[in-house]
């Protein structure tokens, strides 16, 4: 019994982490109907930005850690990625706007490679090493079931972000045009809507929301290289696809089961299944449920 | 037809005088040997230690006037820590280079991948530091300078067991990767041989971030030790995971643990742990010093047990070269000559002079090939403590 809460500990911290990202993914779809597959490495760029911003600060270094300058480091890689977001939205995503589905999927699996690549040039294809910016603890929850001062700190910060989140979209005005242009985007132009500044925000939300991922990540995990982005990517879009995509709590829920499972799996049943187990669980929910686990179904007008 | 044979014989004629002369008139100056490595990628020092040793080697070798007056060109290709990049890297080499021999790889699922593009091609390779068994059983041009899984995972058993007088261990894998897979093996069959019990048997893969679920298995299975065969970059990160989670059984490695970065990466968390290299740098024997002299003289750092490899995979290199030189001179000149039928058997004399190897003094012990073109060598454990590697033992095939 032990084990099994040990494993649900370490999944929930594993799991909000994809949460943060597929909040990205739904986010975009919800408005745009557009699948960006660059998510993935935005999420990548967050963690190199965290990481030279906690070298330059120098933050890490032992005695240096300080949880005011980490909050720091995660302030500034959100901006960095919030404002990559609105530049990949705007050089790559706006120009085709108007094409079919299909041509800006190809461009958002065009910038994915891009910015990949981009990654190996510049940052170099060794991995790198998140430094400690919040020194490590070990505290006990129960008799036997540990979990690190990290793993908290993922927690809180996701929950944190995903519930500023809500009350952005349901309370205030810039939400509410959000609302309005994932309902019917022409009709939200025609009440006045400004649509292009509202899809830029969305970017810049999902894109800040990657990048606290990637920061967290580093925190918890501190191996961070330039194609670290492309399995977390895929898993946080079935985990968004799982929850229903388009829907914010249905990303929170899916990216929490992806990430239990995960552990589930390869605590009973074999490391190898890993990245299958995702899939698995998206064939299962989508035959049982189309629209995902908490997905409207809508009728497809002919 | 007539008049077509009349302008096709004298142009065949000229192409055919100007390979000859350009064969025959222009001396090739130097000798091309490819390197592949790791430059770059989750293995990178290993890459970066192999190719400075080679350097070191060679530049020494050059700076004495090389061999029968012709100075050796090392050609190097990075192969990004990828087993199907190291296969073009090794193509490339071949193919478009024409190099003589081939120095490389580390891990064996790399060597693995460029072998069989050595052995048709009929260009020698030497893999400084690959231990998996399966690599030189690709054909007879494949060699390595350094001791094998089965000798390794004997001796990691046998200090397990007898040294430390553990029984219960646990084996933590890297299932993508031929060298952990076979080596994982090895150990647990000793092990398991001697009375011991592997009380888990769990799996990650390169390139992996968390392990805490399998560390989670393994902690619940209360092991004395766990064994993890694989290389430095997910030691290290699997040693920091296992200490936050109150694993604090000592860890065992083999040589994919040799990296100047792997206590950076693991801190303090490997302290109590042992590997095993295949030297040991404060080595007394005087080989051994001047090599570790120069080497730092040069690159100011420590040179780690893969650049030992290295060196020692060129020396036996030049070695046989130096051999052909002074019993055939002719064979020698064609062997960077055009691929002629007269190259091809040089090549092949420089491979069975590779073959002949035998107590050749190199900075890792007294290298001579067996008839499976492995090196039979000790094995040297180090333990480390407050972030410091120490001497443990030396363990004689």
């Amino acid at each position: 019994m032990q084990e099994f809460f040990q494993q649900l500990a370490n999944g929930i911290a594993w799991g909000s982490i994809y949460a943060l990202i597929a909040l990205g993914y739904t986010m975009v779809y919800g408005i745009l109907r557009l699948i960006n597959f660059a998510h993935g490495d935005v999420y990548m760029v967050g963690a190199f930005a965290a990481y030279f911003l906690a070298r330059a600060l120098g933050v890490g270094t032992v005695g240096s850690a300080s949880p005011l300058l980490a909050a720091v480091v995660l302030l500034g890689s959100m901006a960095i990625c919030a404002g990559l977001g609105v530049l990949i939205e705007l050089l790559a995503y706006r120009p085709v706007r108007r094409s079919s589905r299909i041509t800006a999927l190809i461009t958002a699996i065009g910038v994915s490679l891009f910015l990949e690549n981009a990654g190996i040039r510049i940052f170099g294809a060794d991995p790198k090493f998140f430094p400690q910016v919040i020194a490590p603890r070990t505290i006990t929850l129960a008799e036997g079931v540990l979990v690190t001062n990290h793993q908290i700190t993922v927690v809180c910060v996701a929950v944190f972000l995903m519930v500023a989140l809500t009350l952005f979209i349901q309370r205030t005005r810039t939400g509410k045009a959000m609302r309005a242009v994932a309902f019917h985007r022409d009709a939200a132009s025609l009440m006045g809507i400004p649509v292009d500044r509202i899809i830029t925000i969305t970017f810049a939300i999902g894109s800040a929301l990657a990048a606290a991922a990637g920061f967290l990540v580093g925190l918890t995990n501190p191996k961070i290289e330039p194609l670290m982005g492309i399995m977390p990517g895929i898993k946080a879009f079935v985990a968004a696809v799982l929850g229903g995509i388009g829907s914010i709590p249905g990303a929170m829920i899916g990216g929490l089961l992806m990430g239990i499972s995960e552990y589930m799996v390869v605590g009973y049943i074999s490391s190898t299944y890993r990245d299958a187990i995702a899939f698995v669980i998206l064939i299962i929910v989508l035959l049982i449920k189309p629209a995902g686990l908490l997905g409207r179904n809508v009728a497809e007008k002919v | 037809m007539i008049r077509i044979r009349r302008v096709v014989s004298p142009l065949v004629i000229t192409l055919a005088s100007i390979a000859a002369f350009t064969g025959c008139a222009k001396r090739v100056a130097e000798i091309k040997v490819g390197e592949y490595g790791s430059l770059t990628g989750s293995t990178a020092t290993f890459g970066v230690s192999s190719k400075n040793g080679i350097e070191l080697f060679v530049d020494n070798l050059n700076a004495q006037g090389g061999i029968g007056g012709k100075k050796i060109h090392v050609l190097v290709e990075d192969d990004q820590s990828k087993p199907e990049e190291a296969a073009t890297a090794v193509n490339k080499l071949i193919a478009q280079d024409g190099v003589v021999a081939v120095l490389g790889e580390v891990a064996s699922s790399r060597s693995l991948a460029a072998a069989p593009i050595c052995q048709s091609a009929g260009v020698p390779m030497i893999s400084p530091s690959s231990t998996n068994p399966r690599v030189t059983e690709i054909g007879d041009y494949i060699f390595r300078v350094c001791y094998i899984d089965p000798f390794q995972g004997m001796v990691i058993a046998k200090f397990a067991k007898n040294t430390l007088h553990y029984t219960k261990g646990a084996i933590f894998r890297d299932n993508k990767n031929d060298y952990s897979v076979g080596l994982a093996n090895y150990f647990s069959e000793s092990f398991k041989g001697m009375g011991g019990k592997i009380v888990a048997d769990e799996a990650y893969s390169e390139g992996d971030q968390d392990f805490k679920a399998q560390l989670t298995v393994i902690k619940s299975k209360k092991p004395e030790f766990i064994f993890i065969p694989g290389y430095y970059t997910e030691v290290g990160l699997i040693a920091r995971q296992a200490r936050e989670l109150g694993l604090t059984v000592p860890m065992l490695g083999g040589d994919g643990w040799v990296s100047d970065r792997l206590l950076e990466i693991a801190q303090d968390a490997l302290n109590g742990s042992y590997f095993v290299n295949h030297y040991y740098e404060n080595d007394p024997n005087p080989v051994v010093q001047s090599f570790v002299q120069n080497y730092r003289k040069r690159y100011n750092s420590t040179p780690d047990g893969l650049a030992a490899l290295a060196y020692d995979a060129a020396g036996v290199l030049a070695h046989a070269m130096l051999e052909l030189q002074t019993q055939d001179s002719k064979a020698f000149e064609t062997l960077s000559g055009p691929p002629t039928a007269d190259q091809k058997a040089a090549r092949a004399k420089l491979r069975a002079l590779i073959a002949a190897t035998r107590d050749y003094p190199g900075v890792t012990g007294q290298i001579s090939l067996d008839e499976h073109r492995n090196a039979v060598k000790p094995a040297v454990f180090l333990g480390i403590e407050n972030r410091a590697y120490k001497f443990v033992a030396t363990v004689e095939p």
